[in-house]
C-alpha cells in the first residue's frame, strides 16, 4: 500500500495536453491555467507566467474527471478494509474525481448521518464523494429507507446493493416512492432463492469444478421483473453489474420500448471468464460471478451499441484474513478503481471494441447524466476538475502499489496499457510517481 | 508423475495405470501373513479430516500403517468449528511440523487445491466437496480392472446423485483416460448443467441405463436433498431409480455392481443384491487401502522398489 500525497497548488499550469471530452468530440491541443482550484484561463498557449506549478501534458489525453458509480469504501463498518479517504485515494490512482460509495456498510447507509458524514470525509481529497443511500431500512427489504431526507443529505440514487430490493412490492414501492425525486434505483439483480450457497457461475465449468452455482437466470429474473416495475411506476431503473448475455438483451428491448433504463458492467465482467476459477483462487469470486464467453461476447457487443451505457468498477475491498481462504468460504469482491483504466484500454479500446471517447463517454458523461450531476466543463470560471492519463503507458499491477487498503485482485502480474497521469479536483493536484 | 493428487481431471494414462499396477503389488503384500513393509518409515503423514468419514480416514489410516509411516490425525467436524477459519488456522499450526504428506478431507471443493498453496508437503484429495475423490475413482477401476481385465471399452454406468457426488466426477474423468465409456443416470435435477459437455451419456431411465451397461456404480442417495426441493421421497426414488434384481433380471444381464458404501438398503440398492453375486462391494473396500497405499508411495518421493 501507497500512501498518497495531494498538493493545493495556487497556481497551475497544465502544458500542450490534448483535451478530450466526450460531450464535445476530437481532441484539442490546450494550455490550461487554474487558480485555487478555479480554471482562469484556457488558450492554445499560455507562457510567462511566475510562480506556477506546471505540468507537462505532452502525449497525454486530459479529460473531464471521471466518476465511478458504483464502488465500497466500508466506511462504517470494515474500516480495516477501505475507508473514504483510502477509497478517495484508491479512486484518484485510478484516474477517478467521482465515486459512488454503496450503502452496504455495517451499519447500512439508510440515515443522513451516514451519507453526510461519508461526504464529510471526503473534503480532503480530490474526490467528491456521492453516496447511495439503502432503498430499505438496513437494506432489508421490509419499509422504505427516508429517501427525501437521505436526498437532503446528500444521496444520488438508492439502492440495496449486496442483496436485490427483496420482493417485487417493496421494489415496486421503491421506485414510486423515488421517482418523485427523479433519482433511480440501481439495482443488484439476483433472485435469492436460486444462488443460495453459490459460489461460482452455474456452467460447464461449475460442473467440472464441482462449486454451487449461480445461474445466470436469477440475475435474468431480477432485471426482468424491475423492467417491468419501471413500466408501471415511470421510475428510472439502473443496473448495477449487468453480467448475462440474456440480461443485456432484456435492458436493450426495454431501451427500444423507450423505458428510463440504464446498466452498467464492471471491467471483469468484460475481461474475464468463470473458466478461470479454475484455479480455485478466491480473488476470482465475486457477485455477480464471472460468466461464460458467451457473456463477455454479449458485453463487449452491449457497450458497443450503446445497451451498456455506464462502467463501474463495483470496487470491492476485502482482508486478506477473509479471502486468503478456500474459495466456498470466501466472500465475494475484487478492487477495481486503480485496475480500471489498464482494462478498459487493454481489453476494449485497444481490440478495436470501442473508441477511446466512447470508452471515456461511459465514465464520465454516462453515469453523471444518471446520477444528474453537472459534466464538469473546460471552461473559465469553472472548477477544475480533470482527469490526465497516458493511453499507452505500460505497466505490471503490482501489490505494493496500490492506494486502496486492500488487494483482492486477479490481476496482479497483469500487464496492462493505460495509466493515469495527475488529477485535479477541488483545489487539488495528485501527480503519480509511478509514470 | 505430479507432486499432489488432487483430482483425475487432467492425470494422464500411464500414471493411473502405474498407481493401478501398484496397488495390484500391494494388495498382493497385504495378503501375507505380515502385511506389512518398511517402505515409508521415517515419513510423517497428516490426516486432515473436516468432515466425519470413517470409511475413508480408516483405509488411508491401515494404508499408511501398512507403509510404516508416522502418522499425526486432525479430525474437526463442520459444525464445531467455523467455516474458512478452521483450514487456515489448521494449517498456521501445522506449518511447524515436518510434514512430508497431507492427506485432506474437506466440505468445500478446492480445500485441496488452496492447501498447496499453503505448504510444501504433498497434497492428497480424499474427498473437496462435490469436487472430486480420486482415491476412490482409482479403487473403484481397480476393482472393475480386476474383475473383467481391462478398462478399455467399459461401459460404466454412475446411478444416483451425480450433481452432489465427488466419486462420480473422479469416475468420470479417470474412466474416461482409461478408455471407457461412462453414462450418468439419475432424476434432472441431480444431474448437474451441461453434464453432456463431460462427454458422457445420460440417462433418466435406470433401465435404459442397465441395459446399456457393463457396470454399475450405485451412489449413495442422501435425504437432506429431498429436503432442498430435488427430488419429492425417497420411496419415488426407490421406486424409480432403485437397482434391484427385477431390473437386472428384465435386463438379461451379468452387470457388475459397485457402491461407495455406506449403503441405504433398500434406497438405491435392492436389500439383497448388495451381497448378491453381482456385487463387487467388498473387493472395493479391500482395494482400498491397496490404492491408497499405492498412492501414498508413489507420491512420497521414496524411489526403493518394492518386493
Ligand atoms: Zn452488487
Amino acid at each position: 500500500m501507497q500512501t498518497i500525497k495531494y498538493q493545493k497548488p495556487e497556481r497551475l499550469l497544465i502544458k500542450n495536453a490534448n483535451y478530450l471530452d466526450p460531450a464535445e468530440g476530437g481532441p484539442r491541443q490546450v494550455d490550461v491555467l487554474i487558480e485555487n482550484g478555479t480554471i482562469v484561463r484556457v488558450e492554445h498557449a499560455i507562457d510567462g507566467v511566475d510562480g506556477a506549478e506546471t505540468i507537462d501534458g505532452t502525449g497525454k489525453l486530459l479529460t473531464p474527471g471521471w466518476l465511478d458509480m458504483h464502488v465500497h469504501f466500508r466506511e462504517p463498518g470494515r474500516e480495516d478494509e477501505e475507508t473514504v479517504k483510502s477509497g478517495c485515494a484508491a479512486a484518484t490512482a485510478g484516474g477517478f474525481t467521482g465515486a459512488c460509495p454503496m450503502p452496504n456498510t455495517e451499519p447500512a447507509a439508510d440515515t443522513r448521518g451516514i451519507i453526510e458524514y461519508m461526504i464529510a470525509e471526503a473534503k480532503g481529497t480530490p474526490v467528491d464523494v456521492y453516496p447511495i443511500a439503502a432503498a430499505t431500512k438496513g437494506r432489508k427489504g421490509r419499509e422504505l429507507s427516508e429517501m427525501a431526507d437521505l436526498i437532503e443529505g446528500g444521496a444520488v440514487a438508492f439502492s440495496d446493493d449486496g442483496v436485490a430490493i427483496a420482493t417485487a412490492e417493496m421494489a415496486r414501492r421503491a421506485m414510486e416512492y423515488a421517482s418523485m425525486f427523479d433519482v433511480p434505483i440501481i439495482e443488484h439483480c439476483e433472485e435469492p432463492s436460486m444462488t443460495e450457497g453459490g459460489a461460482m457461475n452455474e456452467s460447464a465449468v461449475s460442473t467440472r469444478l464441482g462449486l454451487p452455482g449461480m445461474p445466470g437466470v436469477a440475475e435474468d429474473i431480477i432485471v426482468a421483473r424491475d423492467i417491468l416495475l419501471t413500466e408501471i411506476t415511470g421510475a428510472r431503473l439502473h443496473i448495477a453489474h449487468i453480467s448475462t448475455a440474456r440480461s443485456v438483451e432484456l435492458v436493450r428491448q426495454a431501451k427500444q420500448r423507450g423505458l428510463p433504463v440504464t446498466c452498467e458492467v464492471t471491467p471483469h465482467h468484460f475481461t474475464l471468464t468463470d473458466e478461470a476459477v479454475a484455479s480455485y483462487d478466491a480473488n476470482l469470486k465475486m457477485n455477480p460471478p464471472l460468466r461464460t464467453q458467451n457473456d463477455v461476447d454479449a458485453i463487449i457487443e452491449g457497450l458497443a451499441d450503446g445497451t451498456i451505457d455506464v462502467i463501474a468498477t463495483d470496487h470491492a475491498p476485502h482482508s486478506p484474513e477473509e479471502k486468503d481462504v478456500e474459495f466456498q468460504a470466501a466472500p465475494f469482491g475484487i478492487i477495481g478503481l486503480e485496475t480500471a483504466l489498464g482494462l478498459i484500454m487493454t481489453q476494449l479500446v485497444e481490440p478495436g471494441h470501442l473508441r477511446l471517447e466512447e470508452a471515456l463517454h461511459k465514465i464520465t458523461l454516462a453515469p453523471r447524466n444518471i446520477l444528474r450531476l453537472p459534466h464538469p466543463k473546460l471552461a473559465v470560471g469553472q472548477v477544475a476538475n480533470l482527469t490526465l492519463f497516458d493511453p499507452k503507458h505500460e505497466w505490471t499491477v503490482e501489490a505494493s502499489r496500490f492506494y486502496s487498503k486492500s488487494r483482492n485482485t486477479p490481476f496482479l502480474g497483469w500487464t496492462l496499457r493505460g495509466r493515469v497521469h495527475a488529477v485535479i479536483n477541488k483545489g487539488f493536484l495528485w501527480v503519480s510517481p509511478d509514470v | 508423475m505430479q507432486k499432489h493428487l488432487l483430482g483425475l481431471e487432467g492425470v494422464p494414462r500411464e500414471e493411473i495405470e502405474l498407481i493401478l499396477k501398484t496397488a495390484f503389488s500391494f494388495k498382493e503384500i497385504l495378503s501375507r501373513p505380515i502385511p506389512k513393509v518398511p517402505t515409508l518409515r521415517g515419513k510423517t503423514i497428516v490426516n486432515l479430516f473436516f468432515e466425519p468419514s470413517t470409511r475413508t480416514r480408516i483405509s488411508f489410516e491401515l494404508a499408511e500403517k501398512r507403509l510404516s509411516a508416522d502418522t499425526v490425525n486432525f479430525s474437526a467436524s463442520g459444525s464445531s468449528v467455523q467455516k474458512g477459519e478452521t483450514l487456515r488456522d489448521t494449517i498456521r499450526n501445522i506449518e511447524a511440523m515436518k510434514m512430508d504428506m497431507v492427506v485432506i478431507r474437506h466440505s468445500a471443493a478446492g480445500a485441496p487445491h488452496f492447501l498447496t498453496r499453503c505448504i510444501d508437503a504433498a497434497v492428497i484429495n480424499a474427498g473437496d466437496g462435490r469436487h472430486e475423490h480420486p482415491t476412490q475413482a482409482l479403487l473403484d477401476m481397480m476393482t472393475l480392472q480386476e474383475r473383467v481385465g481391462k478398462l478399455e471399452g467399459l461401459k460404466v454406468a454412475i446411478v444416483g446423485d451425480i450433481l452432489h457426488s465427488r466419486v462420480a466426477r473422479s469416475n468420470i474423468y479417470g474412466l474416461q483416460t482409461m478408455g471407457a465409456e461412462v453414462a450418468i443416470c439419475g432424476p434432472k435435477t441431480l444431474i448437474p448443467v451441461e453434464a453432456d459437455q463431460w462427454g458422457v451419456e445420460i440417462f433418466y431411465n435406470i433401465d435404459d441405463a442397465i441395459r446399456w451397461a457393463d457396470a454399475l456404480n450405485v451412489l449413495r442417495i442422501q435425504l437432506e436433498r429431498q429436503r432442498t426441493g430435488l427430488f419429492p421421497s425417497l420411496r419415488e426414488y426407490a421406486a424409480h431409480f432403485g437397482v434391484t434384481r427385477a431390473r437386472l433380471e428384465a435386463a438379461q444381464k451379468d452387470l457388475i455392481i459397485m457402491h461407495p458404501g455406506p449403503i441405504n438398503r433398500g434406497i438405491e440398492i435392492e436389500n439383497d443384491l448388495a451381497d448378491s453375486e453381482f456385487s463387487v462391494i467388498l473387493n472395493q473396500v479391500t482395494n482400498g487401502v491397496a490404492v491408497r497405499m499405492a498412492v501414498l508411495y508413489l507420491k512420497s518421493g521414496v524411489t526403493e522398489t518394492l518386493e
